[in-house]
């Protein structure tokens, strides 16, 4: 199967209030740039009848009311949107940084991930906060990112026995992907640290603190630093 | 205002509402009843608008103490209602006091009954919703099911001039057997006898069936020779049939945002109430219809809706 975006758009039926826009194959940043382009455009001039864009690596979904448009008006805006895109100004990604205390009790597998990688967990901090994470999709949790970017070095499988409460804030590893939970959850993620920013607030204004098409680029704190900025962050409980 | 307490909650008893939109693209589900012509009638039954929050009762239902004047009103499953122990009949209004005990037993047809207040559950709105998404430990009564002890509130909202009822013939049934239509798609191209298989078989209702998906059991449904059953990940629609790795079908629901399995086909919307009433072990089938009939069906449901609000609001 060849990456890369599609010639012609391809739509995909999502029952009778979903229409799905295909814009390429593959887990690329070139595909997943022309969904965050497509979504900002929609978004910024939502087509009567349509609820809700939802964004993911290479695809978007519009949810209609069929009770106001039509499938085919839909195809027609989508596609008239995408032919103009080239003359709309799509802002940068934002990049957004997440301070992270690795190790210790914040990051129980670290020394695992250092090991299996012949590294030290010096290194493992080194290289996965020195990465520029391109987030493909967020979903599976609230606010939970599938990030693309990780180095070779620090490819490292999953935990054989999923843990059944993975703290919130939590960062990890599994097999080429690194992720952080904004929500406990259970999962089988190998743990190297924690951030004490309340990344999901139900609450706020803003609920989340970054949306698919961003870039995520993690810092490497100390404890002392983590418990200040914790303090700081307790306002935004869960309710 | 404190109306309601509850004495015991029911194994599964939430506060629902039409939904929360607009955050799926950050991983927050849609949510909401799951029976949306329950919700709908129960409202309309206390003359609330229509999309205002109730409580969605799984299978065996609460007992709640009276605490305040107002009218309830109790749709979908057949689970018969008691106030003070005395029968009272679902789908119509009724008047409670301070101090009446009102007891929902088991389901006797269907899975999810809703009862409404006059005013709605007054619980916070998080995200432009009350409904209650326990995965994500958010709205409703603290991002939880009920408990013992909880005191429920509800909104300002006048009691009715007279009791409104829903007429028989309007009221659905449930039954054992049920025929889901659904559109192929969106990866009916992944398959090609697998499509023909999900139309002509039987599955049954799991035990594993609740508000983020209905997991079926019957004839295996195959994905086109060396096409794999996972593809890149995606946004999900209630009602997709998704085909994982054991080629069992899972209806999908409104507590998953995305996943990474082909869908076969989608169950129309007209038709997801039926599946939000349906206990393990009913037998599903699956009928294909066109986009038009689906699109005929939906507005169809808007209008006897409409039909419905204006008999019951009355003259």
């Amino acid at each position: 199967m060849k990456n890369g975006l599609f010639e012609k758009t391809l739509f995909r039926l999502a029952g009778d209030r979903g229409l799905l826009a295909e814009y390429g194959d593959g887990i690329d940043p070139v595909v997943n740039l022309k969904v965050r382009a497509m979504t900002i455009v929609i978004k910024n001039d939502m087509p009567d009848g349509v609820i809700e864009i939802i964004p993911s690596y290479r695809s978007l979904l519009a949810v209609y009311d069929p009770g106001v448009t039509t499938l085919s008006t839909l195809k027609a805006t989508l596609t008239t949107m995408e032919q103009r895109l080239s003359e709309v100004e799509i802002p940068p990604p934002r990049r957004v940084e997440i301070p992270v205390c690795y190790g210790g009790a914040y990051g129980p597998d670290i020394e695992y991930v250092a090991k299996s990688n012949h590294l030290t967990v010096e290194e493992v901090i080194k290289i996965h906060s020195a990465g520029d994470y391109l987030i493909y999709m967020v979903g599976f949790t609230p606010g939970f990112p599938f990030l693309g970017g990780l180095a070779q070095e620090l490819i490292t499988p999953r935990l054989e026995t999923p843990r059944t409460l993975v703290p919130e804030g939590s960062v990890g590893i599994a097999n080429a992907q690194t992720g952080v939970y904004p929500v406990a959850s259970p999962g089988g993620w190998q743990l190297i640290g924690q951030t004490p920013l309340k990344l999901f607030a139900p609450e706020r204004e803003a609920p989340l603190l970054y949306q698919a098409g961003d870039r995520i680029q993690f810092k490497s704190i100390s404890g002392d630093e983590y418990t200040r900025i914790s303090e700081k962050e307790g306002t935004w409980t869960h309710s | 205002m404190d109306t309601f307490l509850i004495l015991t909650p029911g194994p599964y008893t939430t506060i629902q509402d039409k939904g929360r939109f607009g955050y799926q693209h950050i991983g927050v589900p849609l949510s909401g009843a799951l029976d949306q012509f329950a919700l709908r009638i129960a409202n309309l039954l206390t003359g609330n608008p229509e999309d205002s929050a109730v409580l969605e009762i799984t299978v065996l239902g609460p007992q709640l103490a009276v605490l305040q004047e107002a009218d309830i009103a109790l749709t979908g499953a057949e689970m018969q209602l008691k106030i003070n122990d005395k029968p009272a009949a679902s789908w119509q209004t009724i008047r409670v006091e301070p101090g009446d005990r009102i007891s929902i037993q088991q389901i006797k047809t269907g899975c999810r009954g809703y009862l409404s207040v006059s005013g709605g559950f007054d619980t916070p709105v998080i995200m432009g919703s009350r409904s209650t998404y326990t995965g994500g430990k958010l709205g409703g009564q603290h991002g939880r099911p009920l408990k013992k002890g909880d005191i429920l509130g509800k909104g300002a909202g006048p009691l009715l001039k007279k009791p409104r009822q829903l007429a028989k013939s309007q009221i659905p049934r449930y039954t054992e057997e049920i025929t889901l239509r659904a559109l192929p798609g969106p990866q009916d191209d992944f398959f090609d006898e697998g499509l023909d298989f999900l139309f002509k078989s039987e599955y049954t209702v799991t035990g594993k069936a609740d508000r983020m998906g209905y997991r079926l059991q019957g004839a295996p449904i195959k994905t086109k020779e060396n096409q794999p059953a996972s593809i890149i990940s995606e946004p999900t629609m209630p009602g997709g049939i998704q085909i994982p790795a054991d080629q069992q079908p899972i209806i999908l629901l409104v507590e998953q945002t995305v996943g990474g399995y082909t869908k076969i086909a989608t169950v129309i919307s007209s038709d997801l109430a039926l599946v939000a009433q349906a206990t393990p072990g009913v037998k599903v089938r699956f009928e294909q219809v066109s986009l038009e009939t689906a699109h005929r069906l939906y507005n169809e449901d808007i209008n006897r809706m409409q039909t419905i609000a204006e008999q019951l609001s009355g003259p």
